[in-house]
């Protein structure tokens, strides 16, 4: 896809600057990343940009936006993000949220119950398993963790190769930092979301890899049951990374949906 | 100087093959291996080992406490505090100390302290540590605002202790709608403070510019000058001298009847699996936002295998280098006047057997450093001019500039 080109500003919010990286023109898709940060370039952002407008901030404090120190939830993260599209005067925006960036649009959508075109939830963490957990990654190296991910480990290969760059690893320590700062307790859930979800009216596509070994699938079947316009969709040979693993069926369910 | 003992109260009595089979011996590894009825037996044997140490002559009991790990038994250092508040008579209590950042309340660690220093007729020391990088994890606590809650908690203990009652206070991570604690410390200002500390320059800083003698724990002598040289730039650049009353340092050293048989027990030194040396997990000991961000680089790189233990090194290195000393009383006392005479502290902490050393030889070593290692230190030390804060009536800090003692004593 040579001819997919991204640029990338720094958006002066009111509550900090924010990194975007933006290509592709038609309706507005707004991309919100893993807690683990984003590779620069996915062929999966590449694909999505072909029929959308695609915008892929980096989560205040992680990889190029800076840490906003005063940070303190999930739902703040939510909160700068409605900031963004309103700076940006986007209408009709369709939220792809992969894993810990689905949380982030699961709040978004009980902001603003009608404010979305369609809401897709990939892996999405916000809601504590009843049978399962959400894997801790402060027990797991940071490598370990991002393999965790992979259902396939050769597809784990095919992108992050044999050794992480050293600064690679210390983003990912930087990540995982922001994560804590914002996420550590409960981890990796809001007990209030729920609650609050069957209010949502926009129609919502909840995306989970069969093998996700880092968000259980029954969280999405939870996800399913509270959005009142929503269908669940399991990916097989897929784990937390769809977008990596199978970004071609992912493109096609979102494109269908 | 101030000659304390201490003992990290190692829990031996555990399947060490099991811990090398996990691979760590910390936060997960099972505590079905922890035995109660040898825990009662050691907490027993070390009670005897600090009352030995205060009829030998040790001006003060150093306390510590740890979570989730066999290196040491003390999971809360107030308990072993307030037992030695009733059984001592002499020595100063000091802790090294109660984990600031792992405190929901610190307001209750306020009016523990205080009842210590009533109880034990103001022999208490009170330090403040942040907290080892697993016991984060063993507490729940988050480990990226462990540095915020430390010297946030830290100002609510010091107003609760100072400031009468009841008045508010809301901080960023602490919130208490009344502080009015119906217990205060028997001393005046308020108990001594010391801050121990391995390798973050942050808290070195942080206890020079409130003027707290900081510990170095076991550090090597050129890694400890230059901890002193930092220390006494931010002291002067914040109207204090720094210098010996102002130093401490925790001294691993053993001492036999022979070299051969110190040796053997000093190699116990590196029993120690858990949190800093030998079996420390490298995620678990390192949380993201625990560390010193200047190391991040060091311990990401450990984290993922690639190098070793930013705070580890062998037995041979750690015995050239005097971080552990061991012999008979007669041999290590150069070693010991060397280590005065290059670093000058006036508060030391003599760490004096580890692991599976048996309670006769600890009993011994103890008997040998009270009658003939501590007279010769302290000779060494008027020699040297290294006036501990209690002799030379040092300020209890910069905000209190009078030195701490009891309340109707002049």
């Amino acid at each position: 896809m040579a001819d997919i080109t991204w640029t990338s500003e720094i958006v002066p919010l009111a509550s900090g600057p924010l990194h975007v990286a933006r290509s592709g023109s038609g309706t507005p898709l707004l991309v919100l990343h893993h807690d683990i940060g984003s590779p620069e370039r996915l062929p999966f952002y590449d694909a999505l940009a072909r029929h959308h407008t695609v915008l892929v901030p980096s989560h205040p404090g992680y990889d190029k936006s800076e840490r906003p120190s005063w940070m303190r939830s999930v739902r703040d993260v939510a909160v700068v993000y409605q900031a963004l599209i309103a700076e940006k005067q986007l209408a009709d925006v369709t939220l792809v949220g992969l894993g810990f960036g689905g949380w982030i649009a699961a709040e978004m959508a009980t902001m603003a119950p009608r404010g979305f075109e369609k809401l897709v939830l990939v892996g999405a963490m916000g809601l504590k398993p009843e049978r399962g957990e959400i894997a801790d990654q402060a027990l797991l190296s940071y490598i370990a963790y991002v393999r965790l991910g992979f259902a396939d480990q050769a597809a784990y290969d095919r992108y992050y190769g044999d050794a992480i760059a050293v600064e690679r690893l210390e983003q990912l320590d930087l990540n995982r930092e922001m994560t804590f700062r914002i996420a550590w307790r409960p981890y990796m859930f809001n007990p209030t979301l729920p609650h609050l979800l069957g209010a949502v009216q926009t129609p919502a596509l909840v995306v989970w890899g069969r093998d996700d070994r880092i968000v259980p699938l029954e969280c999405g079947e939870r996800y399913a049951k509270a959005l009142r316009n929503a269908t669940l969709e399991v990916i097989d040979g897929a784990g937390h990374f769809v977008e990596m693993e199978k970004p071609e069926q992912l493109v096609r369910l979102i494109e269908g949906a | 100087m101030h000659l304390m003992y201490f003992t990290e109260q190692p829990m031996s009595a555990y399947d060490e093959q099991a811990g090398r089979d996990f691979g760590a011996t910390a936060l997960m590894f099972s505590n079905k291996h922890f035995d109660p009825v040898a825990g009662s037996r050691l907490y027993n044997e070390y009670l005897e080992h600090y009352k030995l140490a205060e009829e030998v002559g040790f001006d003060g009991i150093m306390l510590n406490e740890h979570h989730n790990a066999p290196f040491c038994m003390q999971a809360k250092c107030n308990v072993f505090a307030s037992i030695l508040a009733a059984m001592t008579k002499r020595v100063k209590i000091v802790l090294l100390g109660n984990p600031l950042p792992l405190a929901e309340d610190p307001l209750r660690l306020a009016e523990e302290l205080a009842m210590i220093d009533m109880v034990s007729k103001g022999r208490l020391v009170s330090g403040f540590v942040r907290g080892g990088g697993q016991e984060q994890l063993a507490t729940g606590v988050n480990p990226a605002y462990n540095r915020e809650r430390f010297e946030e908690a830290h100002d609510v203990v010091i107003k609760a202790w100072t400031q009468p009652g009841p008045f508010r206070y809301e901080g960023n991570h602490y919130h208490h709608r009344v502080v009015n604690p119906w217990a205060v410390p028997l001393q005046k200002p308020h108990p001594r403070v010391w801050i121990p500390g391995v390798l973050s320059k942050e808290t070195i800083i942080w206890a020079a510019k409130v003027g707290y003698p900081y510990i170095a724990l076991s550090t090597e002598i050129e890694a400890t000058r230059k901890i002193w040289e930092l220390y006494d730039k931010v002291a002067a650049e914040n109207g204090h001298s720094g210098g010996p009353e102002f130093r401490g340092y925790l001294q691993r050293i053993h001492v036999a009847e022979t070299e051969e048989k110190a040796m053997a027990n000093a190699r116990q030194f590196m029993w120690m699996q858990g949190e800093f040396t030998g079996l420390a997990h490298p995620v678990w000991s390192s949380p993201s936002g625990y560390f010193t961000p200047a190391m991040r680089k060091a311990f990401v790189e450990f984290a993922v295998g690639r190098r070793s233990n930013p705070r580890g090194a062998d037995f041979e290195d750690q015995i050239r280098n005097q971080q552990i000393i061991a012999g008979t009383p007669k041999t290590v006392l150069p070693r010991l006047r060397r280590l005065l005479e290059e670093t000058r502290p006036s508060i030391m902490g003599m760490w004096a057997s580890d692991g599976f050393v048996s309670p006769q030889d600890t009993r011994a070593c103890i008997r040998l450093l009270g009658e003939e290692v501590l007279p010769a230190v302290r000779e060494i030390g008027k020699e040297l001019g290294l006036w501990s804060p209690f002799e030379a009536n040092a300020p209890t800090s910069r905000a209190f500039p009078e030195p701490a003692r009891p309340a109707g004593e002049v």
